[in-house]
């Protein structure tokens, strides 16, 4: 086998930070080889050196043997090296071919050949397994599938590295397989792999070789054939993490209640939601399994007040609630966290002390009857959010953007707790955070549940659903399944069910 | 080149760098005087000679100051909250036009009520200019630059047909203009026979509340929520609707005041010219300020020391004073360059700035 990829020593920092540090690693042909790492571990930004998204403070970079320019994404695109991004980069309102031509088009070209880039989409399908409509707009397209066009993207450079960023982070574990074949057809015929993840049982079964990475470090490497689970796991996260103890909640009244509810998806909107009904009680956590987009975010929006349904009853504690703003249900005692915790949750260019108070703008202790903001009240109100919740900052007044992930979760959560909610509605509340974060978001929910407090949790993580949910329902294609009692499903059958498959 | 964001905020960078921007714009303009055939040190001693050499040079400078002041508070509270009101030229006639329909004889007051009613019935109608546009964007996502831009001509063409029909001054010998306000409600002279008038220190204490409003207050705080990041907001409970009409209103108000100062203040009547694009050079006085209503105060001054002092440069170097013009355009580039700075580094080859 012919080494493809040579990295050597590699350091790159932010600041005080160290992203990499002295990382080398190679990649053969036809070898897939996977990063493994927590959030924050440096896996994004090593690819993204390689890739030429960034330059590197010191070490070099050798594409099959020859030393390749630092920080000019162009040059590694010819040489052959291709990046399959987390985030789709697809633009919605094109078609496959369109969006394909859009990247490997020169700006200044008079004219398309879109025969022959179809052509051409369709040898690069058939060889790789890559089943996809070449005519079909995207926004009509799965996720799986959205997934597929961005392979075949890359692909279509006639690349022969491909970096793949986090793959399977929102497939279904039906999805999660086919990707795999298309993954090994692809080093059949020759093509190095790196697949950056943080899913362990995943990658056990897909990679040649595994190199962890640890707080920017390299902390170890393995071969197939000496995989083992537990070690990794060690190399991963450092030290034993504690996961918090599954017992039982005690369910309590009934405080919230969802009756033949319907929104219809108009375009340009959210996916719709058709005939929901759905009880929440006090001192139970409810979790919600689905693929993200088929209307857990429309579910969740109904539930915080910032969508009115077309018809149907929403009760919270037995009462009708005909006001709906978030405001009335935050009244109502309902905190909602919302998936995007960057975008729909922090204002990140202010501080952490006006996000700490973001919500008390009608808080008499915040501010006083003529509107003026009282500045130490406010300094001590968040001040206890970051105590109570072990949020990390340097300074209440440094600009919220600047925590990192599980911080500004921790702040987030943190705010909407101390207004002491009834009904908590946490969206994937631990998405993109790192082991030790995920677990204190965890223990967090499963406190206030235990303190009587009713807890909907969505989240596409089936292995945390089942650890942290009392109850299961499961959402597709707008509509509900379930309620189940947690430890009469097999994580397969919730597969299925999120599929539209297993209908039970 | 490329850029890199900023991990750390320097707080001393972003003061530095706006005074960087004005010191390098300003040895721009010594350049383009060098070509225009002027000898720069004389032409920037005549230029600060004519804004501040004498009392009347120095009151001229403020009375050029006050609707800027006016209309880039305006502009100032609608970018914080991300709404681009362009349309501060067109708000600031509707306040001249309420000034003259009220302030020519309709409405008889003493003069302590009559100065505040024409204020009110000014910002009233630069507020009522806006609401539909406000309104329009909110529920239908109408884009309100094109709007507010499209409704300044809407607005200008219109006292255009007052001033040549109905509201013509009978007694103006054929002249397009408005009948003069009444004595009550003329803004008094600060300094006497200058131009300055009482409206220099309205619009400077109105500044200062504006100030207090945005920095000490729950409704300011939540309108700087809206502009960052109106999404966040919105699900802190906070009603975007309501937040957005009411700084668009303000907004509206504030230029409407601007028409209030020239016709009462400066000219005493309505005419077409009585604003030379006031509304829009607010938006580089906002803009230079870092939308700081007390920042605004200052480069009011100080784009209307350019105004004012090129006018008197060009008389004695015999350059154009369109050269005020280009200054204020390259120190508003600048300043806008600067403030990237303070985000992001910039790197060419080796070198970081």
């Amino acid at each position: 086998m012919h080494s493809l990829l040579e990295v050597e020593s590699i350091s790159k920092s932010f600041g005080d930070l160290t992203a990499n540090n002295d990382i080398s690693f190679s990649v053969s042909e036809g070898e897939i080889v996977a990063v493994l790492g927590e959030n924050g571990a440096g896996k994004t930004t090593l690819m993204n050196i390689i890739f030429g998204h960034y330059l590197p403070d010191s070490g070099s970079i050798k594409f099959k043997g020859e030393k390749i320019p630092v920080g000019n994404t162009r040059a590694a695109i010819n040489l052959g090296i291709g990046m399959v991004h987390q985030h789709f980069t697809l633009a919605e309102n094109l078609s496959v071919l369109e969006n394909i031509a859009i990247g490997n088009q020169s700006l200044l070209g008079f004219s398309i050949d879109f025969k022959q880039i179809e052509h051409k989409i369709t040898k690069i399908s058939g060889e790789f397994g890559l089943a996809v409509d070449p005519r079909a707009i995207i926004s009509d397209l799965s996720i799986g599938e959205k997934q597929r066009v961005e392979i075949i993207k890359t692909l279509f450079g006639d690349c022969e590295l491909v970096i793949l960023d986090e793959p399977t982070a929102s497939l279904t574990p039906q999805e999660v397989d086919q990707l795999f074949l298309i993954i090994r057809s692809m080093v059949k015929v020759g093509l190095g792999v790196i697949i950056i993840s943080h899913k362990l049982d995943e990658i056990l079964r897909i990679s040649d070789r595994i190199i962890v990475l640890r707080n920017g470090k390299l902390t170890g490497s393995m071969d197939k054939a000496n995989f083992d689970k537990s070690i990794l796991a060690e190399m991963i996260v450092g030290k034993k993490t504690e996961r918090p103890e599954k017992n039982k909640g005690k369910k309590t009244e009934k405080l919230m209640e969802l009756i033949g509810l319907n929104i219809s998806s108009n375009v340009g909107s959210p996916m719709g939601l058709s005939d929901i009904n759905f009880e929440l009680f006090g001192g139970e956590i409810h979790g919600i399994a689905g693929v993200s987009g088929n209307g857990q975010r429309t579910f969740a929006e109904v539930m915080a007040g910032h969508i009115r349904p077309d018809s149907g009853d929403l009760l919270i504690n037995g009462k009708r609630i005909k006001k709906i703003t978030p405001r009335a249900f935050m009244d109502e005692g309902v905190a909602y966290i919302p998936e995007d915790r960057t975008s729909d949750g922090v204002v990140g260019e202010l501080s952490i002390l006006d996000n700490g108070v973001l919500t008390e703008t009608k808080n008499p202790k915040i501010a006083n009857r003529f509107g003026f903001l009282n500045k130490k009240s406010s300094i001590k109100f968040v001040g206890e959010i970051c105590e109570e919740n072990d949020v990390r900052f340097q300074s209440l007044s440094q600009p919220t953007r600047l925590l990192s992930g599980g911080n500004i979760q921790k702040l987030l959560i943190g705010r909407w707790l101390k207004r002491n909610p009834e009904i908590i509605i946490a969206c994937q509340p631990t998405r993109g955070l790192d082991e030790g974060a995920i677990v204190s978001v965890q223990k967090l929910l499963l406190e206030e549940r235990d303190k009587g407090k009713a807890v909907l949790f969505i989240t596409e993580d089936l292995d945390e659903l089942l650890l942290v949910s009392d109850v299961i329902s499961i959402m597709f294609d707008g509509k509900l399944m379930g309620p189940y009692n947690y430890d009469k499903l097999e994580k397969r059958e919730i597969g299925l069910m999120m599929t539209g498959s297993g209908i039970l | 080149m490329r850029l890199e964001v900023r991990e750390t905020y320097s707080p001393a960078l972003s003061i530095i760098a706006p005074f960087g921007a004005i010191i390098f714009s300003l040895l721009c303009a010594f350049v383009l005087l060098f070509i225009a055939g002027a000898p720069p040190i004389e032409s920037f001693f005549y230029l600060i000679k004519g804004a501040f050499g004498s009392p009347n040079a120095l009151a001229e400078t403020g009375a050029r100051a006050t609707p800027l002041i006016l209309t880039g508070l305006a502009a100032g509270i609608a970018f914080r909250a991300k709404f681009w009101n362009i349309g501060a030229e067109g708000q600031l006639y509707a306040g001249a036009l309420a000034a003259t329909f009220f302030g020519t004889g309709l409405i008889h007051l003493p003069q302590f009520l009559m100065i505040p009613f024409l204020f009110l019935v000014g910002g009233l109608a630069g507020a009522l200019v806006i609401l539909p546009l406000v309104i329009l964007r909110q529920l239908y996502k109408v884009d309100e630059v094109v709007t507010t831009l499209l409704m300044n001509f809407v607005i200008l063409l219109f006292v255009s047909y007052l001033l040549e029909g109905p509201m013509k001054d009978p007694m103006s010998l054929g002249w397009p203009q408005g009948s003069p306000v009444i004595d009550n409600g003329v803004l008094p002279q600060i300094l006497e026979r200058t131009r300055l008038h009482l409206g220099f220190l309205i619009a400077i204490v109105v500044a200062i509340c504006l100030w207090v409003l945005l920095s000490r207050t729950a409704f300011g705080f939540r309108i700087k929520s809206v502009g960052h990041n109106p999404s966040a907001t919105y699900h802190a409970g906070i009603p975007l609707f309501k937040t957005v009409l009411v700084v668009a209103c303000l907004s509206g108000a504030l230029a409407g005041f601007a028409g209030i100062t020239e016709t009462t203040g400066l000219k005493g009547y309505l005419t077409l010219d009585l604003s030379p694009g006031f509304g829009y050079t607010g938006i580089a006085v906002a803009m230079l300020a870092a939308l700081n209503p007390i920042g605004i105060i200052f480069s009011a001054l100080f784009l209307a020391m350019i105004y004012v002092g090129a006018d008197s440069m060009s008389r004695a170097v015999n350059v154009p004073t369109y050269l005020a013009d280009v200054v204020v355009a390259i120190t508003v580039l600048s300043v806008l360059v600067s403030l990237i700075l303070i985000n992001y580094k910039i790197q060419i080859g080796k070198l970081k700035f």
